[in-house]
């Protein structure tokens, strides 16, 4: 069998079908198994800070040790929070988003338009 | 008679509710090791003269939320604000005990220390979600700005539309860039402050008489 990691990518029409709870599920499960997700647009917010509550509540010691996540910063062109964007009342974006397991997803670069990830094998 | 108590009761009621204003819980956010409670610290016992928690420069040592309430900031210009101030732990997506073994931490201890840091950060994105109504957020000015975990944080400060007043810690080191953590959020008021040294501090307590108002 070939060896290698497995990498899921989520449609955002797939993710907008899900609860907040159905989407946090499925990414933790996924990457728990030592998978790599990667999302068509990112999370909301409040998905955002239940993700990391609900992966704090799963780390086990000499077991999962959290998630890797790494996202493009919301576009606006007007820095990283869109100082314009809001100013003209439009709802910022999240973009595409990678996902993986903390000790096998590294991140090596990231700038407004590249996301350079390393991943080994489990 | 009743009735006279009630209506006074009633009148005194209604009062409280329309010019009492309720104190807010400032959160100090923001990664582990940024200088958190070093700050905490420094506004507690700037204003109440007590202290709120130990520091370490080993990262998590603050792994409960601490608060320290009525703390009464005053600006230069007159502006005054009531406050708890809530220090909070490091945030974080990924947290492995092994870490800890580099500081000379025994396995157990390590380990310990693993489980309450993430029962700790859990708490803290509790605290944020229902509790807090401002946030001080703390960054390390020799580090990078652009973290996922900062990006995260702040867009969640945004989305519960809190006032946050952005600090750019440890411009007493040789490698401090604040400036990159103006561009990186230039939507926000950024302080630059050495919260061990004290440098700019009276500006922060300005700015925070300010934004919490």
């Amino acid at each position: 069998m070939i060896q290698g990691v497995q990498i899921d990518f989520l449609s955002a029409e797939r993710m907008d079908r899900l609860t907040m709870m159905e989407k946090i599920r499925l990414i933790l499960d996924d990457v728990r198994e030592g998978n790599i997700v990667v999302l068509e647009k990112g999370l909301a917010p409040d998905e955002q800070s239940k993700l990391i509550e609900v992966t704090m509540m799963e780390i086990k010691p000499d077991g999962f040790s959290g998630i890797e996540l790494e996202t493009y910063p919301v576009k606006g062109g007007d820095g990283f929070g869109g100082f314009f964007s809001k100013l003209v009342g439009k709802k910022a974006e999240s973009r595409l988003t990678v996902i993986g397991p903390a000790n096998q997803l590294k991140t090596i670069k990231k700038d407004e338009n590249l996301i350079r990830a390393w991943v080994s094998s489990r | 008679m009743n009735f006279l108590i009630r209506a006074k009761l009633t009148v005194s009621n209604l009062f409280h509710a329309f010019f009492h204003k309720k104190k807010s819980k400032i959160g100090i956010y923001g990664p582990p090791n940024a200088g958190k409670t070093t700050l905490a610290n420094r506004i507690v016992r700037d204003w109440t003269g007590d202290a709120i928690g130990p520091v370490s420069e080993i990262p998590h040592e603050t792994r409960r939320a601490r608060r320290k309430e009525n703390i009464t900031i005053s600006g230069s210009n007159g502006n005054s604000i009531t406050i708890d101030i809530v220090d909070t732990p490091g945030v974080t997506t990924k947290i492995d005990y092994n870490e800890f073994l580099e500081y000379g931490l025994e396995k157990d201890e390590a380990v310990i220390r693993a489980r309450e840091a993430t029962e700790g950060v859990a708490e803290a994105m509790h605290w944020l979600r229902d509790d807090i109504d401002g946030v001080i957020y703390m960054l390390d000015s020799t580090q990078d700005p652009f973290m996922q975990v900062n990006i995260m944080m702040i867009g969640i400060i945004e989305s519960r539309k809190l006032p946050v007043v952005i600090v750019a810690n440890k411009i007493d080191l040789p490698d401090a860039a604040p400036q990159r953590i103006r561009s990186a959020f230039p939507q926000h008021p950024v302080v630059p402050i050495s919260g061990m040294e004290g440098d700019n501090i009276e500006m922060l307590y300005e700015k925070m008489a300010e934004t919490f108002r």
